[in-house]
């Protein structure tokens, strides 16, 4: 019945972490009864094994899903389904402490100073989409007294959604909340290095009264349970947020049965930064902006150009404000002062400490940072680093690192800015500094990308869309966009008098 | 009554055992005060003819008071200007909080309004899922951006208007209240509303939930007092620059020459109707009937909408009628706190009389008396459920809103025929129509003067859809997103983006 494992957190208090399989508001073993262990990226050691599931699984989660559209969800009308959302997000924030918790010792984020602030947006967010349940409506278009014709907007009916492991929580909410508002049933996937607060979170969605089979949780790896879900021929739409390398496999896999595919994938935003700048506010922005979450967010802007004549300027004060407020807050994710936890995973740590020795090599400056902390050999800790003087062809200037690292340059012209922060293959996010109202507007309207920051970084909304262009992505989460994205719009013609 | 001894709360046993407090002040910033020259008026109990207890009434200086309140927390505090989302959290507390206190309240609407349980029941849902639905839009109000050319960033904001003035009336006292509270509280107004003389004590118990909801003193402001006084200074108030008004088309004439007069602050009518329900010859009987009952006989009839001129096509007219007849035998009218009570009594004395009166009427002109037509008892403001039939189009009784539980029904022939009777009206608030046949339902409902046409089923409202009148029935909409149309003002703003080359 129940499966599941005690896990003492560092700070001493403990809860139950369900293992199984959440299918049908049960915890099940997988068919396989093969589990893998999530560890903890501040100590490296394990925390607890979780079942795995692989295709079969997917299959008899889908069939369920499947199931509950049928016979229960599709009939259930949208004042009801967002009274569920909002008790949801009622148990969410009742329960907060815990799930923020279970976030920092699964992710290594830090409790106080980001996993809190995780739960709260993922509380508000499926709150913010219980308020469009019972809005989601389609047009009458009149055509004159011969026809009468207007849109449904429907549900896909089971959606496949599988998550990253930056916002374990909160990427699970940006992806759940607008799907159940819009009337379909989920199979989502965790990723494999933090499938734990999830589990737990499925007994609040039991608790809040979802029917069995609406919302179900695997967790499982992406080569065979992800590979499984977006080639499904019973799931008719597929949303993934993770490498673009992924995305472009998973828009592929979709093809097999032509689901709807939306993607939020890589990003390599620019931070440009004008001369007549704020610059010490830009200096705190753009710390946010590539420092938050250890560097871990697809809208870093890891990229910085500065204009010739605040170069120097704010480069000091860049260095000085992340080293005060980012390198020497840095440590285990339950010590409440604590900013900057660790990198997720051992790979995650290989592929950016690589990077830093790439950055090296290529000329690239190296102004604060560049190696793992003296103080902190266990666990996958990097120190926030800066790299300066960057020149547009270095692979730190192009790439994406995904950890704490930041590659730095200058700009003449309004032009020039533009035409870096425009070079790469994506188009996330992206950020520009200027006191000038109409420079700022212009730059915003020239920019590739799907969004821009006028004055700030990283600053996202649950009510404003967030996706991207380019390579970064297909389609758009969040705000009412991110509503429409889960409906499907049937036209209804009705023959009022033509007669053949 | 002048006095100034008066209690501000009164305990109250309700006729089924529950007890609660009521409160009887004004309730202005946040809390319950004695009106200024201490001046109360007694409430009845409609269905007893008892007095339940005295309220504090508003006068001009009162108003002012409520006025300022409101005023001030527009201006001097974030309620307007916070993240929205603060807003839907409060009157998402409140819909839960109404919830919680459902069976006191739908004890004290039927109580004061006379309605039974099963009706003021009804209400007291209907009012938490408003609440509850206008929650969920209030961090959702977006403008737009309009593409004229990379020379201009030009868009839309929708903002609060300021300080609203809302007058109710007395048949769904507490759900008149939702509609007018929630979109408006939504969008970020703040508010002064007047209660019905004859129903204030819904409202005043409301506001210990609006307090604990989180609502900052000063955004809602509840007062009790009559037309004539309180009413008409909020319609003449400089300081109101929204007006929302539920009552009869007379009454809303004066609303809106008040406020032209005024500061020509925008106004919104929701005023009276003669509904037309038309049942075809195709029509499911039973069903039909069933609607007609609930079309003119719930909440006593004392529905603006209310399905009050039946057309029945010929060919099913006699067979109707027995089902009609049977259908009505068979309703309660009693004691609203009974259980098994469909209808209950009318609000207030001068309720009855006027009905009575169109009764009266009715005889006079001519009319076929088929069923009902006289007062139930002598305690008590009861009458029978009343059919006339041979009626012509040209009777009082079938022009005139009667607005009780007094129903005429007209034979017809054609599609054509029945349509151009129905449209015959100065009204346009709801119709009904009855048939198997999509094409004659979508077609009819096309040519029907009505804001609200309901195709097999009767005063069947849900809060995602709009509701409100054609011609003298009204104007603007109330529930779906129309209704926050009502509360925002657009303002368009233009930046000017000059090419910069550094």
């Amino acid at each position: 019945m129940s499966l599941s494992v005690q896990v003492k957190l560092p700070d001493g208090s403990t809860y139950t972490q369900p293992t199984g399989l959440f299918i049908n508001n049960e915890f099940v073993k997988s068919i396989k009864g093969e589990k893998f262990e999530s560890i903890c990226p501040a100590t490296e050691e394990p925390i607890a094994a979780v079942y795995r599931a692989y295709e079969e699984d997917v299959d008899v989660a889908v069939k369920a899903a499947r199931e509950a559209y049928n016979t229960v969800w599709k009939e259930t009308g949208g004042v009801q389904r967002g009274k569920l959302l909002f008790k949801l997000a009622e148990l969410m924030e009742k329960h907060a402490d815990e799930l923020a918790g279970i976030e920092a010792h699964d992710s290594g984020k830090p409790k106080a100073t980001n996993a809190i602030f995780d739960v709260e947006e993922s509380a508000n967010c499926m709150r913010y989409f219980g308020g469009w349940a019972d809005k989601v409506t389609g047009k009458s278009i009149p055509l004159g007294k011969d026809k009468f014709a207007y849109t449904l907007h429907e549900p896909y009916g089971v959606c496949g959604q599988i998550i990253p492991w930056n916002y374990p929580l909160a990427m699970a909410a940006w992806k759940l909340g607008p799907a159940l508002a819009a009337g379909n049933c989920v199979v989502l996937k965790t990723s494999e290095i933090t499938p734990l607060s999830m589990l737990w979170l499925a007994n609040l969605i039991k608790e809040a009264g979802f029917p069995p089979g609406v919302v179900n949780i695997l967790s499982g790896f992406g080569k065979d349970a992800g590979a499984r879900l977006a080639s499904h021929e019973g799931v008719d739409k597929i949303a993934f947020t993770g490498s673009t390398a992924t995305g472009q496999v998973i828009q592929q896999l979709a093809s097999k049965n032509m689901k709807a595919v939306t993607l939020e994938c890589g990003g390599k935003s620019a931070l440009v930064i004008f001369d007549d700048a704020d610059l010490d506010q830009a200096a705190k922005w753009a710390a946010i902006g590539i420092m938050s979450n250890q560097g871990q967010i697809c809208t870093a802007t890891s990229r910085i150009y500065i204009q010739d004549g605040a170069y120097d300027k704010f480069l000091q004060a860049f260095k000085a404000h992340v080293e005060e407020e980012y390198t020497s807050k840095q440590g285990c994710p339950f010590n409440d002062t604590h900013v900057v936890g660790p990198q997720i995973s051992q790979p995650q740590y290989e592929k950016i400490l690589s990077y830093i020795e790439i950055g090296k090599k290529e000329g690239a400056k190296l102004l604060s940072g560049g190696k793992t902390p003296a103080s902190l050999t266990k666990g996958y800790f990097i120190e926030p680093t800066i790299f300066a003087d960057i020149s547009p062809d270095m692979r730190i200037a192009n790439e994406e690192i995904f950890g704490p690292v930041v590659a730095c340059g200058r700009f003449k012209t309004y032009e020039e800015g533009l035409k870096y922060a425009n070079q790469t293959q994506y188009g996330l996010g992206s950020a520009v500094f200027t006191q000038d109202i109409a420079k700022a507007h212009r730059f915003a309207s020239d920019l590739e990308a799907g969004m821009v920051w006028i004055n700030s970084s990283n600053d996202s909304d649950i009510h404003v869309p967030f996706g991207g262009v380019k390579m970064s992505g297909v389609g758009r989460e969040l705000g009412e966009y991110g509503l429409t994205i889960y409906t499907q719009a049937k036209a209804v013609h009705v023959n009022m008098g033509s007669k053949l | 009554m002048v006095t100034d001894e008066y209690p501000l709360t009164v305990h109250i046993k309700l006729p089924n055992g529950v007890e609660y407090d009521q409160p009887t002040g004004l309730f202005i910033n946040g809390e319950f005060t004695k009106s200024k020259q201490g001046k109360t008026f007694e409430v009845v109990s409609p269905s007893t003819e008892e007095i339940v207890c005295s309220v504090y009434e508003a006068l001009e200086e009162d108003v002012n008071a409520a006025v300022d309140a409101a005023e001030n927390a527009f201006k001097n505090t974030e309620w307007a200007t916070q993240d929205p989302s603060v807003r839907g959290r409060c009157l998402l507390k409140l819909a839960d909080l109404v919830e919680q206190h459902a069976e006191v309240l739908a004890g004290i609407e039927s109580l004061d309004n006379g309605k039974s349980l099963f009706c003021s029941r009804g209400d007291v849902a209907l009012c938490s899922a408003y609440f509850r639905s206008c929650a969920g839009y209030a961090d959702k109000v977006d403008g737009r951006i309009i593409d004229t050319g990379s020379n201009h960033l030009s868009y839309t904001r929708r903002e609060p208007i300021g300080v609203c003035g809302q007058i109710i009336p007395w048949n769904f006292p507490l759900l008149m209240a939702s509609w007018k509270l929630g979109p408006c509280l939504a969008t970020g107004n703040v508010t002064v509303l007047k209660t019905a003389e004859s129903t204030p004590l819904s409202a005043l118990y409301l506001c210990n939930l609006l307090n604990e909801a989180g609502f900052p003193p000063g955004v809602v402001n509840i007062i009790s007092g009559f037309g004539k006084t309180t009413g008409d200074v909020i319609a003449l108030h400089p300081k109101v620059r929204k007006l929302a008004f539920t009552g009869s088309t007379a009454t809303g004439r004066h609303i809106m020459k008040r406020a032209a007069e005024s500061n020509l602050k925008k106004v919104t009518l929701e005023l009276g109707g003669k509904s037309p329900n038309i049942i075809f010859n195709d029509a499911d009987i039973a069903k039909a009937a069933q609607n007609m009952i609930i079309g003119i006989f719930y909440n006593s009839g004392e529905v603006c909408c209310a399905g009050s001129r039946i057309y029945c096509q010929s060919g099913i007219y006699d067979e109707l009628l027995v089902e009609f007849k049977k259908a009505i035998a068979n309703l309660k009218v009693g004691d609203p706190f009974d259980e098994t009570t469909f209808q209950g009594s009318q609000t207030s004395q001068l309720q009855l009389d006027r009905i009575l009166n169109y009764i009266d009427v009715g005889k006079k002109e001519g009319a076929q008396l088929i069923t009902g037509g006289e007062r139930i008892g002598g305690k008590g403001y009861f009458i029978k459920p009343t059919i006339f039939g041979n009626v012509h189009e040209e009777m009082r009784i079938v022009k005139e809103e009667i607005f009780g539980p007094v129903v005429t029904i007209t034979k017809f022939e054609t599609v054509d025929e029945v349509i151009e009777l129905a449209n015959n009206s100065e009204y346009g608030l709801a119709a009904g129509l009855h048939t198997e046949d999509i094409n004659k339902a979508i077609d009819v409902s096309n040519r029907l003067k009505a804001g609200t046409v309901w195709v097999n089923t009767y005063n069947d409202f849900h809060s995602s859809v709009p509701f409100g009148g054609y011609a003298q029935s009204g104007i603007g909409r109330e529930m779906g997103i129309e209704a926050f149309d009502n509360y925002t003002q657009v303002k368009a703003v233009r930046i000017k983006i000059d090419k910069k080359k550094a």
